[in-house]
């Protein structure tokens, strides 16, 4: 009888409530009971609440427990899960069948179809799985029309701004150069989001398969992906991957006996939000201080050490291969509107049921925090929700109908962004969160433009003197100023949006900013 | 007729000063060896300077940019800019403790709040016994399961002030171990 394989995931946030010492009491009760027991360490489901969420593969299902704690683990062998024992199906932790659990059954797993499934280090695994179809198949098709099947797609860029890939893809084709470049966005500093980080551990091939198409498409030989130091995992994670890919050819001089280069590495961000913007990502990537650079020139014509650069997101290229694979039309047929295919949002902050959550554009903001996301963890109500990451506007209860789109969004003033979602409940003081905008724009500012570097200081004081009641409604009418010069005065997005999240409170939270004026005008 | 004057040699101060000690002058020498062909690589050293010596010392500065053929001003200008790379020593361990919005949803306030009281000091401080210093971090991708931190590479989620006392009290002991 061949070993029962049984899944504890090696995703950070898996292991940062335990996993590994899961994984270790696993291997100790199989081997003091004599079970030969086979585990593998795959990325995470998603269903983070569940974490560390153990599945034991039993008649070709996989049956999920959550959350094991080592100490949980003696009674889930004392139960017989290795058998698949009636006692086991009743275990207090059992989940039933993983693809079961209505969490996970009702997503749409494009990009992250193998997350979860497969060992992140395994090169065979990715293959068996149905990787590298999407680059065998670009590998067939010429520049252009790879390009034009990346646009007829739909793919628009998921790090937040949205922008069509392939017409991105298409001017740095066009464009001439002597050294065209593919660099991967993967400074994932949104608070609220991991959805790159989780792809990047539990799926890294996908990732390397994204950048060596759009390398084909584009004709770069060179590729980097700047991660940020947060995510040592994910770095350990890509490093095995990218030197698993070189030793089959899917990178190096000659991939796969085409006569295509494309040469892959990693470089380490230093704790810079702004530099997940793109122009100071490239900065960063030559070896500079991080500021962001005035535009036009493009990166896509003038990018990378002045070439022509694709430039996109982790969750970007890795819905790529997928397209290639399947063909532009059946990705392009999930989603609504202009937003095509799928979003993997990520449910985050005060939420009983937090994880990850792909499903095509379309779904209202309501479904997704209460049927999936369950409400909140502490059981008090959802008072506000920040969508987009900690430039994203906070939408009250009111605005939970509004379908996730990205146009639907920007149409309340809001913006999806890179898909994360923060749920705060009744205890939110929601003029502290103003400030809190204000203040991170302030530490994580680049500089170089003055709306930004200094309005962002006078915000937090403006904040604090309207809290406090020195003469609120004037205090206010500045601060409403103030964001209009930060809005259509600051050179990127960071000092652009930053009026979001604090417009955004004291418009539909605005009794929180006047609570001591309402104090001592009824005293 | 006036004799052309001698060319006047203005010395170029190109040694860097000598006060990094043997360990540090070695730690950075070796990292620009190792990497100075890279294209964009002050980051690349600095990290690896970090890795080495648990801080970057600010007479790294003008090694590194004779290395690289730069200005001190332009290493000095990376160095400062990025909030990883701590320039002065203290701390066997890191803690990096998220104050960004999502764990501000699970109580990062008030989890910071008693980080400081029991630990003695303020973000960036190292303790009184040298075995841990505190830093602040935006965000390190575990939203769903906060508060988070960070000690030096491992992440630990749904961090509680008692969780995080034992966990302290685990990185002391492994500090002293040392």
């Amino acid at each position: 009888m061949s070993a029962i394989r049984i899944f504890v995931p090696v995703d950070a946030a898996a292991r940062s409530v335990g996993a590994d010492a899961t994984a270790h009491a696993i291997e100790a009760q199989a081997k003091q009971r004599g079970i030969d027991v086979q585990l593998v360490r795959n990325g995470s489901r998603g269903l983070l609440w569940l974490e560390p969420l153990v599945e034991v593969e039993v008649a070709g299902r996989r049956l999920a427990y959550g959350p094991v704690a080592a100490a949980d683990v003696p009674s889930l062998f004392d139960a017989g899960i290795t058998g698949d024992a009636p006692t086991a199906r009743r275990h207090p932790l059992a989940q039933g069948p993983t693809e079961e659990i209505a969490y996970f059954k009702r997503q749409q797993r494009l990009t992250f179809a193998r997350v979860g499934l497969t060992d992140p280090r395994s090169l065979s695994d990715y293959l068996q799985h149905g990787g590298y179809r999407g680059l065998s198949a670009a590998l067939a098709m010429q520049r252009a029309q790879i390009v034009e099947s990346v646009n007829a797609s739909g793919l628009r860029g998921r790090g937040g701004a949205a922008f069509p890939a392939g017409i991105k893809w298409r001017t740095v084709l066009q464009a001439p150069g002597a050294q065209k470049y593919v660099v991967c966005n993967a400074d994932e500093g949104d608070s609220g989001t991991f959805s790159d980080r989780m792809l990047m551990e539990g799926d890294p091939f996908v990732l390397i398969e994204g950048m060596t198409i759009a390398a084909l498409a584009t004709g770069a030989t060179r590729g980097y992906i700047y991660l940020r130091w947060e995510y040592p995992d994910a770095h350990r994670a890509l490093e095995a991957a990218i030197q698993a890919a070189y030793a089959a050819h899917y990178l190096g001089e000659n991939i796969q006996g085409s006569g295509v280069r494309f040469d892959l590495e990693v470089r380490l961000g230093a704790g810079a939000y702004i530099c997940g913007e793109e122009t100071s990502l490239l900065e960063s990537l030559e070896g500079k201080r991080g500021q962001v650079r005035f535009k036009p020139p493009l990166p896509a014509i003038a990018g990378l050490f002045g070439q022509p650069t694709v430039i996109n997101n982790v969750i970007t290229f890795a819905s790529v291969p997928v397209i290639l694979e399947r063909g532009a039309e059946y990705y392009q047929h999930f989603g609504m509107g202009r937003s095509r295919g799928t979003l993997p949002m990520q449910l985050a902050g005060n939420v009983k049921r937090g994880g990850l959550v792909e499903i095509a554009f379309g779904m209202s903001l309501r479904e997704l925090l209460y049927e999936y996301g369950g409400g909140t963890l502490s059981g008090r109500p959802i008072r506000a929700v920040q969508v987009g990451g900690p430039l994203g506007s906070y939408l009250p209860e009111s605005q939970f109908d509004t379908p996730l789109d990205y146009e639907a969004f920007a149409q309340i003033q809001g913006m999806l962004g890179h898909g994360g979602i923060v749920v705060f409940d009744d205890r939110v003081d929601m003029a502290v969160q103003a400030r809190y905008a204000m203040e991170f724009c302030a530490i994580e500012s680049c500089g170089k433009c003055t709306p930004c570097r200094i309005g962002s200081t006078r915000g937090v004081e403006v904040i604090d003197r309207l809290v406090a009641g020195e003469n609120a409604p004037a205090q206010e009418r500045l601060l409403r100023d103030l964001c209009d010069t930060l809005t259509y005065g600051s050179l990127c997005a960071l000092g652009g949006l930053t009026p979001y999240p604090v417009l955004s409170a004291l418009n539909h939270f605005h009794d929180d900013f006047v609570k001591l004026e309402r104090a001592s005008a009824s005293a | 007729m006036t004799s052309p004057s001698p060319r006047r040699v203005i010395p170029i101060k190109v040694e860097p000063p000598l006060s990094l000690n043997s360990e540090e002058q070695a730690a950075v020498q070796s990292a620009c060896t190792r990497l100075k062909e890279l294209p964009g690589a002050v980051l690349p050293i600095l990290h690896a300077v970090q890795q080495s010596l648990g801080f970057v010392p600010h007479d790294s500065v003008p090694l590194i940019a004779r290395e690289l053929n730069l200005s001190m001003a332009e290493v000095h200008g990376v160095l400062s800019f990025y909030h990883y790379f701590r320039k002065e020593p203290g701390g066997r361990h890191v803690v990096h403790l998220c104050r960004a919005e999502a764990c501000q949803a699970l109580g990062a306030v008030q989890l910071e709040a008693h980080a400081k009281r029991s630990l003695g000091v303020d973000l960036h401080g190292t303790t009184a016994d040298g075995a841990i210093r505190l830093e602040p971090v935006y965000c390190l991708g575990n939203c769903a399961l906060g508060p988070s931190l960070m000690i030096d590479e491992q992440l630990q989620g749904r961090v509680t002030a008692e969780r995080f006392d034992a966990l302290m009290a685990q990185t002391r002991a492994r500090a002293q171990g040392r």
